[in-house]
């Protein structure tokens, strides 16, 4: 089978159609064609069968695939996790979503206790090729506990995958590859980015699953970033490069584990970088990207590795959440500060 | 085919109250019990068989908490009293039918057929489960509360998509029915019609704490009416009353009438573990009162009164748990292999770059170590 695909998630034989598509109807299409491939597939969550989704990432798929394979769930997510374990233990392939990040919250136990060890516990004889999809991050005018960057607590689990899309090609390519994986992945929705477009084919081909891309080639800083932030940092580099700065992008996709390969390389190239994150920084996933590029990349750096990211505050209310989030001026603030004097 | 929806109510609630007082086969003195309800004495062969696995399942426990007294074992949590909800419940399963036990239901295990000493790696302490979940259907011991109670209801729900015959059976105790976990997974079960079996065995405590801090209630068993499921009130020191009590959740389930929730009065004679002292929070004469209703001594009379079991025959089956206890004794005197990079072995499917270089840098550190 192609792997060409419309937007809304219908093959289209052999003549691929390029036409422009959001992120959700990326991830729609990917959840369409993962159905249509395997018929261990579920999806099942909150409101995702009628409805289609509070995003309507899942429109659709009811109707087309039934309620036995889509279908909604009691409001609990512990028991939305907890069954999914249950079911992959009996051989299926759930795609669970958990409504948003901070609802996610009480399913943390079936996730750190459950979903990442029961593969180790068992010896890898029990693999749970579970995913569990979450919305997160700000930058939609959400009111609490709808916008929290909630991927630190997941990447300090070890067993769990933890991966996130920053473009809608890559969001279904990401998806899809999930769902083929053995292993627990959280999956990650950068919720801003749900309606940013693309013309793009969508296709699993291009990077694994564990591999970060090079967004924009440069030669000065490498910016470091993930999901949301992924377009800011674009933003960012275009914006740097009228100054006199050439700028790097990484788009991590896998969060965890880490793609040392590509980061060091790049690192060690332009001896400069920043981590962009909406998250707090505080012992935030950015301290790690730091940590372990500065672990192996010290000799090649001519400035320290900067964190650019969200205040250490609960996540803001909507008329504020502006000044919290990383935008391009502070992205071009913090790289100024890389100790560019000091080089001339 | 229609697996999910609503399913038809009764605005009483008609058949999902337990029965008022727990429903028993044999009485504590080994006589026919005065409550039977609908639940049917199990045939000869059977409560024979209950016997024999209980009198094993006993002295294997037995000398489960010994191997603690000698450093064998880190910890064990004893089931001793609660012998009959171990044996009766695994004894009622079918073949294709799981179970999702807890930490303190090694005895169940064992009785299942898994090796006593791949039960015991979790409390030995050289690897987190010891068996094969698929070999036998019965998943990793489970030691956060009630977390169990969703995988089991996941489990079922997938064999009906899949239109398996199978039934999942549960095992929590009284302290887990607090936890939010047992209350999600007897919804799921309830509105998806899971084939499940809930088995709480209430032996009175949850390590210190008594059952009247735990619930106002009037029984555990009457939970189910909440979520729309048919429960019973059983006396869980009667194996019979166990066994046929679960038989008819496996049936209910297996004929796609969704879950059952089974309370067994029961009580533990132990403390929670061997490094609990129960002296601090109950009364030695509670727990004399719960040695006279001892579950093995209520089958051994009640089988000895039917003809059905001589001193000779009761001697043999003695002898043949000694010589169970004696294996597993000589076995576990064996230091276990532990192997340092496992650890690193099953984290993912395949082990990342990270990992690999992790295992490298301890397997070099304990070579240095023993140079």
């Amino acid at each position: 089978m192609t792997d060409v695909l419309s937007p809304a998630g219908v093959t289209c034989g052999t003549e691929p159609t390029v036409a422009p598509v959001t992120m959700a109807g990326a991830l729609n299409a990917a959840l369409a064609d993962s159905l249509s491939a395997d018929d261990r597939v579920l999806v099942f969550g909150e409101d995702v069968g009628t409805l289609g989704g509070v995003f309507r990432v899942t429109d659709g798929l009811a109707a087309r695939f039934g309620e036995s394979r889509v279908f909604d769930t009691p409001l609990a997510e512990s028991g939305i996790i907890g069954t999914a374990i249950g079911m992959a233990m009996n051989g299926m392939l759930p795609v669970v979503e958990m409504q948003f990040d901070a609802f996610a919250y009480p399913a943390f136990e079936q996730v750190t206790s459950h979903l990442a060890k029961l593969h180790n516990r068992t010896r890898g004889r029990v693999t749970l090729p579970i995913v569990v999809r979450i919305p997160f991050g700000g930058g939609i005018g959400g009111v609490e506990h709808h916008c929290d960057s909630s991927e630190a607590y997941y990447t300090h689990t070890p067993g769990l995958r933890v991966v996130t899309p920053g473009t809608p090609s890559d969001a279904y390519r990401l998806l899809r590859q999930s769902i083929d994986c053995p292993d627990p992945v959280v999956f990650l929705e950068p919720k801003r980015r749900y309606w940013a477009k693309e013309t793009a084919v969508l296709t699993t081909d291009g990077p694994a699953i564990d591999r970060a891309v090079i967004r924009r080639p440069g030669t000065d800083v490498t910016l470091i970033t993930y999901g949301g932030m992924v377009h800011t940092g674009l933003e960012a580099a275009d914006a740097a490069a009228t100054e006199r700065w050439d700028v790097e992008v990484i788009d991590l996709r896998s969060l965890s584990p880490f793609d040392d390969a590509t980061l060091v390389e790049s690192v060690r190239r332009t001896g400069r970088a920043v981590v962009v994150h909406e998250a707090p920084g505080f012992a935030g996933y950015g301290a790690e990207v730091a940590a372990r590029l500065t672990e192996q990349c010290f000799h090649f750096l001519e400035a320290p590795i900067l964190r650019i990211t969200g205040f250490d505050v609960p996540y803001p209310p909507p008329q504020l959440e502006h000044l919290h989030l990383p935008d391009v001026d502070r992205i071009l603030d913090g790289v100024a500060r890389l100790q560019w004097d000091d080089n001339a | 085919m229609t697996i999910l929806g609503g399913t038809a109510r009764t605005a009483a609630g008609d058949g999902l109250l337990p029965s008022a007082a727990p429903l028993q086969l044999i009485d504590p003195d080994g006589r026919p019990g005065q409550n039977p309800g609908e639940l049917t004495r199990p045939e000869s062969r059977i409560l024979l068989e209950l016997y024999r696995r209980m009198v094993i399942g006993r002295r294997f426990d037995q000398q489960a908490t010994t191997l603690t007294k000698q450093g064998r074992l880190a910890v064990y949590p004893s089931s001793r009293g609660q012998d009959a909800c171990q044996v009766g419940a695994v004894l009622a399963l079918r073949d294709d039918d799981w179970l999702f036990p807890t930490y303190r239901d090694t005895v169940a295990i064992v009785t299942r057929g898994v090796d006593p000493v791949e039960a015991l790696s979790l409390l030995r302490g050289d690897w987190h489960c010891g068996y094969d979940p698929y070999r036998h259907r019965i998943a990793p011991q489970c030691t956060p509360l009630a977390t169990n109670t969703l995988h089991a209801v996941g489990l079922a729900h997938a064999a009906r998509l899949k239109q398996q015959d199978q039934v999942a059976l549960v095992l929590l105790g009284d302290g887990a029915t607090s936890e939010g976990d047992t209350h999600e997974a007897l919804n799921f079960a309830a509105v998806w019609r899971a084939p499940a079996v809930f088995l709480v065995q209430n032996n009175g405590y949850a390590i210190s704490v008594p059952l009247a801090k735990q619930t106002a209630a009037p029984n555990l068993a009457a939970k189910g009416i909440g979520y729309g499921i048919p429960s019973l009130l059983i006396d869980g020191n009667d194996a019979a009353a166990v066994y046929s009590a679960v038989r008819e959740g496996i049936e209910r389930g297996a004929a796609g009438q969704g879950p059952t929730l089974i309370e067994a009065i029961t009580y533990r004679i132990e403390a929670h573990t061997n490094a609990d002292d129960a002296a601090r929070y109950r009364a030695a004469d509670e727990v004399q009162h719960w040695l006279a209703r001892d579950p093995i001594a209520r089958l051994e009379a009640y089988l000895k009164t039917a003809g059905l079991l001589d001193e000779d025959a009761a001697a043999r089956l003695a002898a043949e748990a000694e010589r169970f206890a004696d294996r597993v004794r000589e076995r576990m005197n064996i230091d276990a292999d532990v192997d340092p990079a496992e650890l690193f072995a099953h984290v993912y499917a395949q082990p990342t770059a990270a990992l690999e270089h992790q295992r490298a840098a301890l397997l070099s550190e304990l070579e240095d170590s023993r140079q």
